[in-house]
């Protein structure tokens, strides 16, 4: 290797502006409580992938943006990716050899948190779901994870990113 | 650890002591473009609805304005006339005059991606005059009002949000009542109206204006639903906002001359 250290930030950088991009695409009514959490998913992969680049601080930054954009309350959405980063940094060595259904499973679970936690935070504002439609992006995110993983996976090898 | 603190110093920063208020004007600056990125597709999608039409549908489109035209035209006749009543009579009356407000188009670049905030976001911002709290109006009824403004973009609150209450009173009879958000569109409860009010199913609802927020007259919602139940103290009143919370792309900025500082 001639380059060495890391490089590849680019490419990072750009899955997480698309992600956002598709985190804020207007839906049909029906579908808005099943959008996927693109940026979680995406978080999930890289940490996965370079649990040395990418972890909890990525989280929160990312998290802060994502507030931003939902016009949440500051620290919603940080919070819940923190804490999904942390779950995964704690897993990403058994995520590693997990045949592709059983990732789903665990992405399942990470993403059900997620959504737990920005539940928690918008009932201290008052402004909670009433039915537990709000866990439906665990199951559509979980479903999705497969193409979120060979398209990150695909972006990551032919980048060389490391 | 240090990532947690962070994000519960921010999220009690925000919720109890509203301390970031520049701060996220300021990032919201930075956001617009993702916004705007967002928004291609439904762009495209007009786009080609405009530029895409049959010549027998733009000729029967043509003709069917033509002819609200007409109506409007006539409708806006009597109301000029009905206006110049209205001030004599006031005037009679010795009460302040109603004054006409002033608006600004803004088109929708954005509608919050969580089901339960119901937030848009606007197109115009500081530089075009936005301010907080100003209210919003689509061509069949009040909206909700701004609540975070940034340098191009003003993001503003609907008033189906669970969070937003707005002082209204029945166009019928005068009767006052303040109409909170459920967090479902389209549908407003109105708390606190006892049991022996004098409101109906069909009554519309304006906004009274004594929240000095929201200009007075403009039509918020319809009664919907009434459920007196003798055991409880207040009556259960749902009802239907006019306007079309889920369908404009345009909407209306309001500018309220105050009657107060008479220019």
């Amino acid at each position: 290797m001639v380059d060495e250290g890391p490089h590849g930030y680019g490419i990072i950088l750009l899955s997480f502006l698309t992600a956002y991009v598709l985190a804020v695409l207007p839906l049909p009514q029906w579908a808005l409580w099943a959008r996927p959490e693109w940026v979680a998913l995406t978080l999930i992969y890289w940490t996965i992938a370079l649990p040395h680049r990418v972890g909890m601080v990525t989280g929160l930054l990312l998290g802060v943006g994502l507030d931003v954009l939902e016009g949440a309350v500051l620290g919603q959405n940080a919070f819940a990716l923190v804490v999904v980063a942390l779950l995964s940094l704690m897993l990403y060595q058994r995520l590693r050899v997990y045949s592709l259904s059983q990732q789903a499973g665990v992405v399942f679970v990470l993403i059900g948190v997620n959504q737990l936690v920005c539940q928690w935070v918008q009932n201290l504002e008052g402004a909670g779901a009433r039915s537990l439609l709000f866990l439906l992006p665990a199951f559509s995110s979980a479903l999705l994870w497969p193409v979120v993983l060979h398209v990150l996976r695909g972006l990551r090898r032919y980048y060389r990113v490391s | 650890m240090l990532a947690t603190l962070a994000v519960v110093a921010l999220i009690t920063a925000d919720l109890r002591f509203n301390q970031l208020e520049t701060t996220r004007a300021a990032l919201d600056t930075v956001a617009a473009p993702i916004y705007w990125l967002a928004d291609i597709p439904t762009r495209i999608g007009d786009w080609s609805d405009e530029h895409i039409q049959s010549r027998a549908r733009l000729l029967e489109d043509n003709q069917r304005l033509r002819r609200e035209n007409l109506v409007l035209q006539g409708r806006s006749h009597q109301m000029s006339s009905l206006q110049a009543e209205n001030v004599r009579l006031r005037a009679l009356l010795n009460s302040s005059a109603l004054l006409r407000d002033d608006v600004l188009v803004a088109e929708l670049i954005g509608v919050s991606p969580d089901p339960v905030r119901h937030q848009l976001v606007l197109n115009k911002g500081e530089s075009d005059g936005v301010f907080m709290g100003q209210p919003l109006i689509d061509a069949s009824g009040l909206m909700g009002q701004v609540v975070e403004v940034s340098a191009g973009t003003s993001r503003a609150l609907l008033i189906t949000d669970a969070t937003h209450s707005i002082p209204v009173q029945v166009n019928r009879n005068g009767v006052r009542a303040i109409a909170e958000g459920t967090g479902a569109l389209g549908t407003l409860e109105i708390h606190h109206v006892s049991a022996t009010t004098d409101i109906q199913e069909g009554d519309l609802l304006v906004s009274s204006g004594l929240g000095g927020r929201f200009p007075v007259g403009y039509p918020v919602a319809v009664v919907s639903e009434i459920e007196r139940d003798p055991g409880l103290a207040f009556a259960r009143v749902l009802a239907t906002p006019s306007a079309a919370l889920d369908r404009s792309r345009h909407v209306l900025l309001v500018f309220t001359s105050d009657p107060d500082q008479g220019d």
